[in-house]
């Protein structure tokens, strides 16, 4: 697998142009103030917007393919495009060949000079006073899990943009193998789980039982595991449609017991595998095949889903459960903290992790918006992620203060296309009653 | 007789690019890469550091052996392609012996090309192409007194200016009436020449060595005026020719006129036979015309796209056409061109100058699109200004302040447009 590397990462709308991480730049690698000497160059103004100047740590860079002193290497280890000063023989050949103005003419020493990232610790970032610069550590993850097995077979048929493969993969390599997998009906399984023509999609034991009956099944398995001594992690990966309308009970009731299972539930909020119907976790004015948008009947116009959404996660916290998270794939490091202490917490009780899965299909927006979704719902709040468990409480692992609009997320995609101002407001004021109520718990838990 | 799938000749800038290219796409297919130079690759850009002391020769070196391993390719130094058999798919080497391939890529590049001065082969003198050059060069300019240099390109102006700080006197003669002619316009050429005059070098521009014979220290030139030179160090810098001499006995199907004549996928006429960088002869970005542009840049450009037709990689792009760029540094100073010097009509030159900071800018526009732009001592990022250039943005809202900042507002652009 190749391997992946963290970056600076620029947000253009925070930038207000004050130069602070020009002068941080300047000040740890020239000893001066001056930020024509920086590496790191915001240019823009506030009328048509900043912009940066960077190197960009290209993965195919033509400076090095245009230095005749061999003088700039690709760092494999560090994802850096090193410059060797000694070999350096300042001929400028590279700063013709950058098209993003990533390496240049530092006045001062008469050198190239270009980001070196400082070895990983950025100085430009912390400097920036408006979080507009983030230094993106999230590769650690990559790199660590892309050595473990992949426990899926290869090509699963999900939507492309779906990034229910993703979460997939990454779970069963964070199990690892001694797992028993139960994958009831749902886009899971439709994507290949269970495997073709006698043959399993995953390279431990998987079984695919009723949508009703998954938390009781697996229960079963988890304890006969038990009987013979074998210590094997009980995973159940189900859609929301399987956890919080028909599989319910026998969800609440392993949950009660506390069985030593791990459930998580892949939420993208209706039963998108047999065609988009509503579910108890469709949120509120949403397009689904069961809630369609058109001239309704006895003059009422439907205008989408009529009730709120059920709120699965919270109903899990008062189970009191061993663990219960929510998570989102827009966040990888929250995620596999959450995973990391699922795991843990199964080995003593019942574990829930609930996991917001933006469908491409069902939710209509293209496919390679899914992270860009994930993320706005959980920039307005319209997701929250916290966590709870029985000793320390719940809280926030995101914060909730200072959220966008409800609807920089809405209008992320089609299904909310037709809200009238009246359902926006209705669904802005739930986030905010959402937030005051799970504020409520997380303090009360406290 | 051994067969491969890719041969690439050469094992210099478009040659590595298209090994790269190739395996991108092709991770399997047999290649092999022959050249006939004895060392591990290297860039001849390098050499005038290496004739400097600059740079050690054994530091040079663009790849090491592990790469041609890690990447399976076979790689034969010290091996000359001698005559191309097209008709055959067949390579036939210094020894004899023949190679067959599927595709073939002639990255053989240029050599230095010698003019017919009568009496030239008669005393002994330097070029610059090769690493046994400038390591010849190297320890010859420890020694001269009196050096001359013919030619004022870019590769004699790097040679002189280490002759002058050697400790050499030197002289350079050039047939044109400025240095550099073809690089810099005449204003730039003149604070080239002012650098190499006030560090002791002495410019003969317009004249031209009519004869040569051997003498005491090592050469007597004779000038066309009359006068005479004595050298104990002549290089000899006058330009360069493609090395194609394999086609002239065998593949005399294979096009060429002053180079090897491609397509805009680096294909000649002949079926499987690719040619890229300072050996070929492609479109040029400002006239559909093929011209030479034998520079780096444009050799792993062009190395690129060939290597990559040849593997039959979707993503190719097709060239976009040669766009001279060139930098130079000369006594603390450098220069930088981008684009054509050549003003068409209706087009717009702008100039400035500034004398007490040295700092001198020329721009040329057609349409308020920036078809070339000039530097000395004035750091502008060259790629970004290529990008201009190619994707022919249109100026007019912001040109008065490009021109008085060609740094800042080419960066705004960039971030605007091809961020
Ligand atoms: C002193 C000097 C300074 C320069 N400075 C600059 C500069 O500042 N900027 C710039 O842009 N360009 C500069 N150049 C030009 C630049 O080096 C060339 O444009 C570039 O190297 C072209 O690359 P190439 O791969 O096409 O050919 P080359 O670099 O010429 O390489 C050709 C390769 O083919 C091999 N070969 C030749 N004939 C055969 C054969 N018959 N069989 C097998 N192998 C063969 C050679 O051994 C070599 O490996 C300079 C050149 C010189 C000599
Ligand atoms: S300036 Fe230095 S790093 Fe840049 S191309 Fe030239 S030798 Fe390489």
């Amino acid at each position: 697998m190749g391997k992946s590397y963290n970056t600076i990462a620029f947000d253009s709308n925070k930038c207000d142009g004050c130069g602070d991480c020009m002068t941080a730049c300047a000040t740890i690698k020239t000893g001066t103030d001056d930020k024509a000497r920086s590496r790191i160059q915001i240019v823009g103004s506030e009328t048509d917007g900043f912009e940066l100047a960077l190197c960009r740590q290209c993965g195919d860079p033509k400076c090095v393919t245009v230095c005749p002193a061999a003088a700039l290497t690709k760092n494999f280890d560090s994802g850096v495009i090193d410059w060797d000063a000694s070999k350096c023989v300042d001929c400028l050949l590279c700063t013709v060949g950058c098209a993003y103005a990533g390496i240049a003419l530092d006045a001062g020493t008469g050198h190239v000079a270009k980001c070196d990232t400082c070895d990983g610790a950025p100085a430009c970032v912390p400097a920036c006073p408006h979080d507009a610069l983030t230094y993106i550590t999230t590769s650690r993850i990559y790199n660590e899990v892309g050595g473990w097995e992949d426990l899926f077979a290869p090509g699963l048929a999900g939507c492309q943009g779906c990034n229910t493969e993703l979460l997939m993969r990454h779970t069963l390599r964070r199990v690892g193998p001694e797992t028993v997998l139960a994958t009831p009906p749902g886009c899971v399984p439709g994507m290949g789980s269970v495997g073709f023509n006698g043959t399993t999609g995953t390279k431990i034991p998987v079984f695919h039982p009723l949508l009703t009956n998954t938390a009781a099944m697996l229960a079963g398995v988890k304890r006969q595991y038990k009987r013979v001594g074998r210590d094997v992690t009980a995973l159940a990966i189900a859609g929301d449609g399987g956890a919080s309308d028909v599989g319910f009970q026998s969800l609440s009731g392993a949950a009660e017991r506390n069985e030593q299972i791990l459930f998580m539930v892949v939420d993208n909020e209706g039963y998108m595998n047999t065609g988009m119907q509503r579910s108890s976790c469709t949120p509120y004015g949403a397009w689904t095949s069961t809630t369609p948008i058109g001239k309704g009947s006895g003059g009422m116009p439907s205008q989408g889903k009529t009730q709120d959404a059920k709120n699965l996660p919270l109903i899990m916290v008062n189970h009191r459960c061993e663990y219960v998270a929510t998570a989102s794939t827009a966040y990888m490091e929250d995620l596999y903290d959450k995973l990391d202490k699922a795991i843990q917490a199964s080995k003593r009780g019942f574990a829930y992790l609930h996991v917001y899965s933006p469908c491409t299909t069902g939710w209509r927006f293209p496919t390679d918006q899914n992270m860009e979704v994930a993320r706005k719902a959980v920039e307005t709040n319209f997701v929250m992620l916290w966590e709870y468990n029985p000793k320390d409480g719940l809280h926030f692992t995101h914060s909730a203060d200072e959220p966008l609009p409800v609807t920089e997320y809405l209008k992320a995609m089609g299904r909310f296309r037709h809200l009238s101002p009246d359902q926006i407001s209705h669904i802005q004021g739930k986030v905010v009653e959402n937030l005051a109520f799970v504020k409520q718990m997380a303090h009360r838990e406290n | 007789m051994e067969q491969t799938k890719y041969l690439v000749v050469g094992s210099s800038h478009a040659a590595l690019e298209a090994v790269t290219a190739i395996r991108m796409h092709d991770a399997e297919g047999s290649l092999t890469l022959l050249t006939r130079d004895t060392h591990l690759p290297y860039s001849p850009t390098v050499l005038p550091y290496v004739v400097s002391g600059r740079s050690p020769a054994d530091s040079i070196f663009l790849r090491d052996e592990k790469f041609f391993e890690a990447n399976r390719v076979a790689y034969k130094r010290g091996s000359a392609l001698k005559a191309l058999h097209a008709e055959r798919n067949t390579a036939e080497l210094a020894d004899g012996s023949e190679i067959a391939y599927e595709k073939i890529l002639l990255a053989t590049g240029a050599a230095p090309a010698i003019p017919p001065i009568p009496g030239l082969d008669q005393v002994s003198y330097h070029v610059l192409r090769t690493l046994d050059d400038a390591t010849k060069l190297n320890a010859a300019i420890k020694q001269s007194k009196h050096a001359v240099v013919l030619g004022a390109g870019l590769v004699g102006m790097h040679a002189a200016e280490n002759l002058v700080k050697a400790g050499a006197s030197v002289t350079i003669v050039e047939m044109a009436k400025q240095l550099t002619d073809g690089y810099f316009d005449a204003t730039a050429a003149q604070m080239i020449e002012k650098a190499f005059t006030d560090n002791g070098a002495k410019i003969l521009t317009g004249s031209r060595v009519v004869k040569l014979a051997p003498s005491a220290i090592g050469a007597l030139l004779t000038l066309e005026n009359g006068t005479t030179l004595e050298a104990d160090l002549l290089l000899v810098a006058t330009g360069v020719k493609p090395n194609m001499d394999y086609l002239a006995k065998q593949g005399g199907d294979v096009e060429h006129e002053r180079g090897i004549l491609v397509s805009d996928t680096m294909q000649t006429n002949v079926a499987n036979v690719w040619a890229a960088g300072d050996c070929a002869q492609a479109k040029g970005f400002y006239s559909e015309d093929k011209v030479m542009n034998a520079i780096l840049p444009d050799a792993t450009e062009q190395g690129r796209i060939a290597g990559m037709a040849m593997a039959g990689d979707p993503g190719l792009k097709t060239y976009p056409g040669g766009v001279p760029l060139n930098t130079y540094h000369f006594f603390g100073r450098h220069a930088i061109s981008v684009g054509s010097s050549r003003v068409p009509d209706g087009g717009e030159v702008v100039t400035r100058y500034d004398e007490t900071s040295g700092r001198y800018l020329k721009a040329i526009f057609k349409d308020d699109r920036l078809l070339g732009i000039y530097g000395v001592n004035e750091f502008f990022d060259g790629g970004v200004m290529c990008q201009l250039i190619l994707r022919q943005v249109d100026l007019s809202a912001v040109k008065e302040r490009f021109l008085a900042d060609p740094l800042t507002v080419g960066r705004e652009l960039m971030s605007k447009i091809w961020r």
